[in-house]
Protein backbone atom coordinates (compact mmCIF):
# COMPACT_ATOMS: atom_id res chain seq x y z
CA UNK A 1 0.00 0.00 0.00
CA UNK A 2 1.22 3.49 -0.55
CA UNK A 3 1.61 5.35 3.02
CA UNK A 4 0.72 8.29 3.43
CA UNK A 5 3.45 10.43 4.46
CA UNK A 6 4.27 12.59 6.93
CA UNK A 7 6.72 15.56 6.49
CA UNK A 8 8.07 18.32 8.57
CA UNK A 9 8.62 21.45 7.30
CA UNK A 10 12.08 23.42 7.84
CA UNK A 11 12.56 27.20 6.76
CA UNK A 12 15.90 28.38 6.16
CA UNK A 13 17.75 31.65 6.15
CA UNK A 14 20.99 31.65 4.70
CA UNK A 15 21.77 28.42 4.67
CA UNK A 16 20.78 27.51 8.69
CA UNK A 17 17.86 26.15 9.83
CA UNK A 18 16.07 29.71 11.35
CA UNK A 19 12.55 27.13 12.43
CA UNK A 20 13.37 23.59 13.32
CA UNK A 21 13.84 21.55 16.48
CA UNK A 22 15.27 23.45 19.09
CA UNK A 23 14.59 21.18 22.17
CA UNK A 24 16.38 18.53 21.98
CA UNK A 25 19.87 17.62 22.29
CA UNK A 26 21.25 19.04 18.82
CA UNK A 27 25.04 19.75 18.96
CA UNK A 28 23.90 22.59 16.17
CA UNK A 29 20.09 23.68 16.05
CA UNK A 30 20.78 25.58 12.85
CA UNK A 31 22.48 23.15 10.97
CA UNK A 32 20.04 21.82 8.19
CA UNK A 33 22.00 18.65 7.93
CA UNK A 34 21.70 17.78 11.78
CA UNK A 35 18.18 18.81 11.38
CA UNK A 36 17.43 16.41 8.71
CA UNK A 37 19.38 13.52 10.33
CA UNK A 38 17.18 14.26 13.51
CA UNK A 39 13.47 14.18 11.48
CA UNK A 40 15.02 10.92 9.34
CA UNK A 41 15.41 8.77 12.22
CA UNK A 42 11.74 10.08 13.41
CA UNK A 43 10.37 8.57 10.63
CA UNK A 44 9.98 11.26 8.82
CA UNK A 45 8.64 10.09 5.19
CA UNK A 46 10.09 13.32 3.32
CA UNK A 47 11.52 16.83 4.32
CA UNK A 48 10.82 19.77 3.01
CA UNK A 49 12.88 22.84 3.29
CA UNK A 50 11.27 26.62 2.69
CA UNK A 51 13.90 29.02 2.22
CA UNK A 52 13.28 32.34 3.51
CA UNK A 53 15.89 34.21 2.53
CA UNK A 54 15.17 37.40 1.08
CA UNK A 55 18.06 38.01 -1.56
CA UNK A 56 18.49 35.99 -4.73
CA UNK A 57 22.54 36.82 -4.17
CA UNK A 58 22.75 34.32 -1.16
CA UNK A 59 22.02 31.54 -4.25
CA UNK A 60 24.94 29.52 -3.57
CA UNK A 61 24.56 29.13 -0.27
CA UNK A 62 21.08 27.32 -0.64
CA UNK A 63 22.72 25.20 -2.98
CA UNK A 64 25.60 24.49 -0.88
CA UNK A 65 22.81 23.30 2.20
CA UNK A 66 21.04 21.63 -0.70
CA UNK A 67 24.07 19.52 -1.32
CA UNK A 68 25.41 18.99 1.99
CA UNK A 69 21.47 17.52 2.92
CA UNK A 70 22.03 15.10 -0.23
CA UNK A 71 24.89 13.78 0.77
CA UNK A 72 24.16 13.21 3.93
CA UNK A 73 20.23 11.95 3.87
CA UNK A 74 19.17 9.27 1.56
CA UNK A 75 15.73 10.81 2.25
CA UNK A 76 13.24 12.46 -0.60
CA UNK A 77 13.43 16.41 0.10
CA UNK A 78 11.49 19.57 -1.39
CA UNK A 79 13.05 22.73 -1.78
CA UNK A 80 10.65 26.08 -1.67
CA UNK A 81 11.16 29.50 -1.91
CA UNK A 82 12.61 31.86 -4.27
CA UNK A 83 12.47 29.93 -7.49
CA UNK A 84 11.55 31.96 -10.36
CA UNK A 85 12.98 30.25 -13.30
CA UNK A 86 13.79 27.32 -15.13
CA UNK A 87 17.39 27.73 -14.04
CA UNK A 88 16.79 28.07 -10.24
CA UNK A 89 14.81 24.85 -10.69
CA UNK A 90 17.94 23.12 -12.36
CA UNK A 91 20.48 24.21 -10.06
CA UNK A 92 18.39 23.01 -6.81
CA UNK A 93 17.86 19.30 -8.70
CA UNK A 94 20.97 18.79 -9.87
CA UNK A 95 22.45 19.80 -5.88
CA UNK A 96 20.41 16.72 -4.77
CA UNK A 97 17.33 17.81 -3.99
CA UNK A 98 14.30 15.47 -5.26
CA UNK A 99 11.02 18.29 -6.15
CA UNK A 100 10.55 21.99 -6.45
CA UNK A 101 8.45 23.86 -4.94
CA UNK A 102 6.75 27.10 -6.55
CA UNK A 103 4.05 29.43 -5.31
CA UNK A 104 4.25 33.21 -6.26
CA UNK A 105 6.38 32.40 -9.80
CA UNK A 106 4.13 29.83 -10.73
CA UNK A 107 0.81 32.33 -10.49
CA UNK A 108 3.03 34.85 -12.01
CA UNK A 109 4.13 32.84 -15.47
CA UNK A 110 2.29 29.21 -15.13
CA UNK A 111 4.53 28.43 -17.92
CA UNK A 112 6.90 27.66 -15.37
CA UNK A 113 4.88 24.90 -14.30
CA UNK A 114 4.26 23.53 -17.74
CA UNK A 115 8.39 23.85 -18.82
CA UNK A 116 9.31 22.16 -15.24
CA UNK A 117 7.22 19.20 -15.88
CA UNK A 118 8.67 18.96 -19.67
CA UNK A 119 12.34 19.01 -18.34
CA UNK A 120 12.58 17.57 -15.28
CA UNK A 121 9.02 15.41 -14.94
CA UNK A 122 5.93 16.46 -13.37
CA UNK A 123 7.53 14.44 -9.86
CA UNK A 124 10.03 17.04 -9.72
CA UNK A 125 7.25 20.19 -9.29
CA UNK A 126 5.30 21.03 -6.72
CA UNK A 127 2.80 23.57 -6.99
CA UNK A 128 2.33 25.16 -3.45
CA UNK A 129 -1.16 26.92 -3.27
CA UNK A 130 -2.17 29.34 -0.07
CA UNK A 131 -5.61 29.52 0.32
CA UNK A 132 -8.02 31.58 1.93
CA UNK A 133 -12.02 31.12 2.56
CA UNK A 134 -14.43 33.68 1.09
CA UNK A 135 -17.84 32.85 0.73
CA UNK A 136 -18.43 29.37 -0.99
CA UNK A 137 -15.36 29.52 -2.78
CA UNK A 138 -11.48 29.74 -1.79
CA UNK A 139 -9.03 32.90 -2.87
CA UNK A 140 -5.86 32.36 -3.69
CA UNK A 141 -2.96 34.27 -2.41
CA UNK A 142 0.92 34.31 -3.46
CA UNK A 143 3.76 36.21 -1.59
CA UNK A 144 3.79 34.37 1.50
CA UNK A 145 -0.04 34.89 1.92
CA UNK A 146 0.45 38.69 1.48
CA UNK A 147 -0.97 39.33 -1.32
CA UNK A 148 -4.53 38.08 -2.43
CA UNK A 149 -4.60 37.51 -6.09
CA UNK A 150 -8.61 37.45 -6.62
CA UNK A 151 -7.71 33.85 -8.69
CA UNK A 152 -9.94 30.84 -7.21
CA UNK A 153 -7.53 28.52 -5.38
CA UNK A 154 -9.70 25.61 -6.96
CA UNK A 155 -9.58 26.70 -10.83
CA UNK A 156 -5.84 27.49 -9.88
CA UNK A 157 -4.82 23.51 -8.41
CA UNK A 158 -6.82 22.95 -12.00
CA UNK A 159 -4.94 24.56 -13.96
CA UNK A 160 -1.66 23.78 -11.96
CA UNK A 161 -3.03 19.95 -12.53
CA UNK A 162 -3.29 20.14 -16.39
CA UNK A 163 -0.01 22.07 -16.77
CA UNK A 164 1.48 18.96 -15.35
CA UNK A 165 2.18 19.79 -11.56
CA UNK A 166 3.26 16.48 -9.99
CA UNK A 167 1.70 17.66 -6.97
CA UNK A 168 0.07 20.24 -4.60
CA UNK A 169 1.26 21.68 -1.19
CA UNK A 170 -1.66 22.78 0.02
CA UNK A 171 -1.64 25.81 2.79
CA UNK A 172 -4.89 26.82 4.27
CA UNK A 173 -4.45 30.45 5.75
CA UNK A 174 -7.57 30.50 7.65
CA UNK A 175 -6.37 27.60 9.47
CA UNK A 176 -2.01 27.99 9.67
CA UNK A 177 -1.07 28.74 12.74
CA UNK A 178 -4.51 28.09 14.62
CA UNK A 179 -3.74 24.51 15.53
CA UNK A 180 -7.08 23.83 15.11
CA UNK A 181 -6.94 20.86 12.78
CA UNK A 182 -6.26 21.39 8.74
CA UNK A 183 -8.81 22.68 6.62
CA UNK A 184 -11.03 19.59 5.87
CA UNK A 185 -13.70 21.52 3.88
CA UNK A 186 -10.85 22.44 1.77
CA UNK A 187 -9.39 19.53 1.29
CA UNK A 188 -12.10 17.31 0.12
CA UNK A 189 -12.90 20.18 -2.46
CA UNK A 190 -9.63 19.72 -3.89
CA UNK A 191 -9.72 16.15 -3.66
CA UNK A 192 -12.81 15.94 -5.65
CA UNK A 193 -11.42 17.58 -8.41
CA UNK A 194 -8.34 17.34 -8.26
CA UNK A 195 -6.25 13.84 -9.42
CA UNK A 196 -2.49 14.68 -8.01
CA UNK A 197 -1.66 13.77 -4.72
CA UNK A 198 -1.98 16.55 -2.34
CA UNK A 199 0.06 17.27 1.05
CA UNK A 200 -2.10 19.29 3.52
CA UNK A 201 -0.91 22.21 5.55
CA UNK A 202 -1.86 24.64 8.02
CA UNK A 203 -3.75 23.85 11.47
CA UNK A 204 -2.14 20.31 12.78
CA UNK A 205 -2.45 20.62 16.21
CA UNK A 206 -3.21 17.18 17.36
CA UNK A 207 -2.85 13.56 16.79
CA UNK A 208 -6.37 13.15 15.36
CA UNK A 209 -6.12 15.75 13.28
CA UNK A 210 -3.33 14.18 11.03
CA UNK A 211 -5.69 10.88 10.78
CA UNK A 212 -8.84 13.28 9.94
CA UNK A 213 -6.98 14.97 7.20
CA UNK A 214 -6.52 11.90 5.50
CA UNK A 215 -9.66 9.90 6.46
CA UNK A 216 -11.71 12.82 5.83
CA UNK A 217 -9.71 15.31 3.98
CA UNK A 218 -8.40 12.38 1.82
CA UNK A 219 -4.73 14.12 1.96
CA UNK A 220 -1.73 12.27 0.73
CA UNK A 221 0.33 13.47 2.74
CA UNK A 222 0.61 16.01 5.87
CA UNK A 223 3.03 19.02 6.51
CA UNK A 224 3.67 19.91 10.04
CA UNK A 225 6.46 22.56 11.42
CA UNK A 226 6.09 24.28 15.02
CA UNK A 227 4.41 21.11 16.53
CA UNK A 228 6.76 18.85 15.33
CA UNK A 229 9.62 21.38 15.79
CA UNK A 230 8.41 21.72 19.65
CA UNK A 231 8.30 18.11 19.98
CA UNK A 232 4.25 18.39 21.33
CA UNK A 233 4.13 15.60 18.81
CA UNK A 234 6.47 13.00 17.67
CA UNK A 235 6.35 11.33 14.30
CA UNK A 236 5.80 7.92 15.78
CA UNK A 237 2.98 8.87 17.60
CA UNK A 238 1.19 10.04 14.22
CA UNK A 239 1.88 6.88 12.77
CA UNK A 240 1.21 4.79 15.63
CA UNK A 241 -2.54 6.64 15.16
CA UNK A 242 -2.33 5.91 11.45
CA UNK A 243 -1.83 2.08 12.10
CA UNK A 244 -4.99 2.15 14.98
CA UNK A 245 -7.03 3.66 12.23
CA UNK A 246 -5.98 1.45 9.45
CA UNK A 247 -4.30 4.07 7.55
CA UNK A 248 -1.24 3.00 5.36
CA UNK A 249 2.36 4.27 6.68
CA UNK A 250 6.04 3.33 6.61
CA UNK A 251 6.46 2.05 9.90
CA UNK A 252 10.70 1.64 9.53
CA UNK A 253 11.57 2.95 12.88
CA UNK A 254 8.40 2.67 14.51
CA UNK A 255 8.90 -0.78 16.48
CA UNK A 256 12.24 0.55 18.00
CA UNK A 257 10.72 3.88 18.79
CA UNK A 258 7.91 2.69 20.01
CA UNK A 259 9.31 0.72 22.35
CA UNK A 260 11.10 3.55 24.06
CA UNK A 261 7.97 5.22 24.80
CA UNK B 1 34.40 0.37 -8.93
CA UNK B 2 30.89 1.90 -10.56
CA UNK B 3 30.32 4.66 -13.44
CA UNK B 4 26.90 6.78 -13.36
CA UNK B 5 26.69 7.60 -16.75
CA UNK B 6 25.50 11.04 -17.28
CA UNK B 7 23.38 11.85 -20.49
CA UNK B 8 21.85 14.65 -19.44
CA UNK B 9 19.24 12.96 -17.34
CA UNK B 10 18.94 15.70 -14.28
CA UNK B 11 20.35 14.59 -10.62
CA UNK B 12 22.82 12.30 -10.36
CA UNK B 13 24.08 13.67 -7.42
CA UNK B 14 22.08 11.68 -4.80
CA UNK B 15 23.05 8.54 -6.51
CA UNK B 16 26.94 9.35 -6.50
CA UNK B 17 26.92 10.05 -3.08
CA UNK B 18 24.76 7.25 -1.93
CA UNK B 19 27.43 4.88 -3.67
CA UNK B 20 30.42 7.05 -2.03
CA UNK B 21 28.91 6.60 1.32
CA UNK B 22 29.01 2.79 0.65
CA UNK B 23 32.83 2.95 -0.74
CA UNK B 24 31.69 1.80 -4.02
CA UNK B 25 34.14 4.18 -5.91
CA UNK B 26 31.80 5.38 -8.00
CA UNK B 27 32.40 8.26 -10.62
CA UNK B 28 30.29 10.01 -13.32
CA UNK B 29 30.95 9.67 -17.06
CA UNK B 30 29.92 12.01 -19.47
CA UNK B 31 31.34 9.88 -22.59
CA UNK B 32 31.77 6.10 -22.78
CA UNK B 33 35.61 6.35 -23.18
CA UNK B 34 36.07 7.25 -19.74
CA UNK B 35 34.79 3.68 -18.55
CA UNK B 36 36.41 2.09 -16.47
CA UNK B 37 35.34 -1.21 -16.84
CA UNK B 38 33.23 -1.85 -13.88
CA UNK B 39 29.69 -1.91 -12.92
CA UNK B 40 27.40 0.70 -14.71
CA UNK B 41 24.14 3.00 -13.42
CA UNK B 42 21.70 3.95 -15.73
CA UNK B 43 20.31 6.89 -13.78
CA UNK B 44 16.92 8.58 -14.98
CA UNK B 45 14.27 11.60 -14.38
CA UNK B 46 12.39 13.35 -16.99
CA UNK B 47 10.77 11.57 -20.07
CA UNK B 48 11.38 8.23 -21.75
CA UNK B 49 11.90 10.21 -25.11
CA UNK B 50 14.23 12.61 -23.95
CA UNK B 51 16.54 10.42 -22.11
CA UNK B 52 16.80 7.33 -25.43
CA UNK B 53 18.05 10.78 -26.85
CA UNK B 54 20.34 11.70 -24.35
CA UNK B 55 21.46 8.00 -24.45
CA UNK B 56 21.70 8.48 -28.49
CA UNK B 57 23.71 11.57 -28.80
CA UNK B 58 26.00 10.55 -25.98
CA UNK B 59 26.88 7.44 -27.47
CA UNK B 60 25.96 5.59 -24.11
CA UNK B 61 22.71 3.71 -26.03
CA UNK B 62 25.16 1.70 -28.17
CA UNK B 63 27.93 1.43 -25.19
CA UNK B 64 25.30 0.08 -22.12
CA UNK B 65 24.42 -2.65 -25.36
CA UNK B 66 27.59 -3.72 -25.67
CA UNK B 67 28.31 -3.74 -22.28
CA UNK B 68 25.15 -5.67 -21.20
CA UNK B 69 26.56 -7.99 -24.10
CA UNK B 70 29.97 -8.71 -22.32
CA UNK B 71 28.28 -9.46 -19.01
CA UNK B 72 29.34 -6.08 -16.99
CA UNK B 73 26.52 -5.27 -14.40
CA UNK B 74 24.22 -2.94 -15.35
CA UNK B 75 22.02 -1.33 -12.87
CA UNK B 76 18.90 1.23 -14.64
CA UNK B 77 17.19 3.48 -11.61
CA UNK B 78 13.51 4.80 -11.87
CA UNK B 79 13.57 6.34 -15.88
CA UNK B 80 17.10 4.16 -16.14
CA UNK B 81 15.02 0.77 -15.88
CA UNK B 82 12.33 1.94 -18.32
CA UNK B 83 14.67 2.38 -21.11
CA UNK B 84 15.75 -1.15 -20.59
CA UNK B 85 12.59 -1.75 -22.52
CA UNK B 86 11.11 -1.66 -26.17
CA UNK B 87 9.11 1.65 -25.76
CA UNK B 88 6.94 3.77 -23.73
CA UNK B 89 3.45 5.47 -23.94
CA UNK B 90 5.13 8.89 -22.81
CA UNK B 91 7.01 9.00 -26.08
CA UNK B 92 5.42 6.89 -28.80
CA UNK B 93 7.70 6.15 -32.01
CA UNK B 94 11.13 6.22 -30.03
CA UNK B 95 12.92 3.07 -29.41
CA UNK B 96 13.94 1.82 -25.73
CA UNK B 97 17.26 0.06 -25.09
CA UNK B 98 14.73 -3.02 -25.94
CA UNK B 99 16.53 -5.60 -23.90
CA UNK B 100 13.12 -6.21 -22.66
CA UNK B 101 10.25 -6.45 -25.37
CA UNK B 102 7.46 -4.91 -23.03
CA UNK B 103 5.68 -1.22 -23.55
CA UNK B 104 6.34 1.44 -20.89
CA UNK B 105 2.82 1.92 -19.86
CA UNK B 106 1.07 5.26 -18.18
CA UNK B 107 -0.97 4.02 -14.72
CA UNK B 108 -4.91 4.57 -15.37
CA UNK B 109 -6.48 7.58 -13.92
CA UNK B 110 -8.57 5.24 -10.92
CA UNK B 111 -5.32 6.24 -8.58
CA UNK B 112 -3.75 9.63 -8.58
CA UNK B 113 -0.90 10.02 -10.86
CA UNK B 114 2.15 10.22 -10.77
CA UNK B 115 2.27 7.06 -8.01
CA UNK B 116 3.89 9.48 -5.22
CA UNK B 117 5.96 8.34 -1.83
CA UNK B 118 6.57 5.06 0.27
CA UNK B 119 5.22 1.63 -1.52
CA UNK B 120 5.92 -1.56 -0.60
CA UNK B 121 7.70 -4.42 -2.42
CA UNK B 122 6.56 -7.56 -3.08
CA UNK B 123 8.87 -9.89 -3.03
CA UNK B 124 8.80 -12.67 -6.19
CA UNK B 125 11.86 -14.22 -5.75
CA UNK B 126 15.21 -15.12 -4.45
CA UNK B 127 17.85 -12.76 -6.18
CA UNK B 128 20.92 -11.01 -5.86
CA UNK B 129 19.43 -7.33 -5.70
CA UNK B 130 17.30 -8.29 -3.59
CA UNK B 131 19.50 -9.92 -0.88
CA UNK B 132 18.27 -9.06 2.71
CA UNK B 133 15.22 -7.70 1.56
CA UNK B 134 11.51 -8.88 3.00
CA UNK B 135 8.13 -8.17 1.16
CA UNK B 136 6.42 -5.64 2.35
CA UNK B 137 9.80 -3.02 3.22
CA UNK B 138 8.81 0.55 1.90
CA UNK B 139 10.70 2.00 -0.72
CA UNK B 140 10.38 5.85 -2.42
CA UNK B 141 8.65 5.93 -5.84
CA UNK B 142 7.99 9.15 -7.86
CA UNK B 143 6.70 8.01 -11.68
CA UNK B 144 3.69 8.17 -14.05
CA UNK B 145 4.53 5.50 -16.00
CA UNK B 146 5.72 1.43 -15.31
CA UNK B 147 6.20 -1.91 -16.47
CA UNK B 148 2.92 -3.99 -15.74
CA UNK B 149 4.19 -7.15 -14.08
CA UNK B 150 2.07 -9.23 -15.33
CA UNK B 151 3.63 -10.10 -18.62
CA UNK B 152 7.13 -9.81 -17.08
CA UNK B 153 8.85 -12.70 -16.44
CA UNK B 154 11.88 -10.60 -14.98
CA UNK B 155 10.10 -9.02 -12.42
CA UNK B 156 11.69 -10.14 -8.81
CA UNK B 157 9.50 -7.66 -6.91
CA UNK B 158 6.31 -5.92 -7.77
CA UNK B 159 4.89 -3.16 -6.76
CA UNK B 160 0.86 -2.96 -6.40
CA UNK B 161 -0.80 0.51 -6.92
CA UNK B 162 -3.75 1.45 -9.29
CA UNK B 163 -2.23 -1.63 -11.58
CA UNK B 164 0.59 -4.44 -9.99
CA UNK B 165 4.02 -3.02 -12.12
CA UNK B 166 7.85 -4.33 -11.78
CA UNK B 167 9.41 -2.54 -9.17
CA UNK B 168 12.73 -4.53 -9.34
CA UNK B 169 13.71 -6.76 -12.71
CA UNK B 170 16.97 -8.85 -12.67
CA UNK B 171 17.83 -11.10 -15.89
CA UNK B 172 21.44 -11.99 -15.16
CA UNK B 173 23.58 -9.11 -15.43
CA UNK B 174 20.98 -6.74 -16.32
CA UNK B 175 19.33 -5.10 -13.11
CA UNK B 176 16.49 -2.12 -12.83
CA UNK B 177 14.51 -0.91 -10.13
CA UNK B 178 11.65 1.37 -10.59
CA UNK B 179 11.93 3.53 -7.31
CA UNK B 180 14.93 5.39 -6.10
CA UNK B 181 17.11 3.59 -3.92
CA UNK B 182 19.26 6.77 -3.00
CA UNK B 183 16.04 8.06 -1.60
CA UNK B 184 15.00 4.81 0.17
CA UNK B 185 16.46 4.89 3.25
CA UNK B 186 18.02 1.94 5.10
CA UNK B 187 16.17 -0.73 2.32
CA UNK B 188 17.41 1.44 -1.20
CA UNK B 189 21.04 1.31 0.67
CA UNK B 190 20.78 -2.33 1.40
CA UNK B 191 19.85 -2.73 -2.40
CA UNK B 192 22.69 -0.44 -3.60
CA UNK B 193 24.83 -2.30 -1.21
CA UNK B 194 23.56 -5.52 -2.92
CA UNK B 195 24.24 -3.94 -6.25
CA UNK B 196 27.92 -2.84 -5.17
CA UNK B 197 28.91 -6.48 -3.94
CA UNK B 198 27.96 -8.10 -7.32
CA UNK B 199 30.77 -10.45 -8.43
Amino acid sequence: MLAKRIIPCLDVKDGRVVKGVNFVNLVDAGDPVAQAQFYDEEGADELVFLDITASTEARPILLDMVQRVAENIHLPFTVGGGVRTVDDMREILRAGADKISINTAAWQQPELISRGAEIFGSQCVVVAIDARRHGEHWELYTHGGRNATGGDALAWASEAQARGAGELLVTSMDKDGTRGGFDLPLLTALSETIHLPIIASGGAGAIQHFVDAVQQGQADAVLAASLLHFREIQIADIKKAFLENGIPTRYEQLSDRANQI
Amino acid sequence: MIDIIDYGAGNLFSVLKALEALHAQPQIIKTPNRYRGGKIVVPGVGAFGDAMQGLRATGFAAFVQEQVQKGKPVLGICVGLQVLFASSAESPGITGLNFFPERVTRFPATHKVPHMGWNQLDVRRETKLLRGIQSGEFVYFAHSYAVTAAEQKYAAAVCHYSLSFAAVIENENLYGVQFHPEKSQRVGMQILKNFVELC
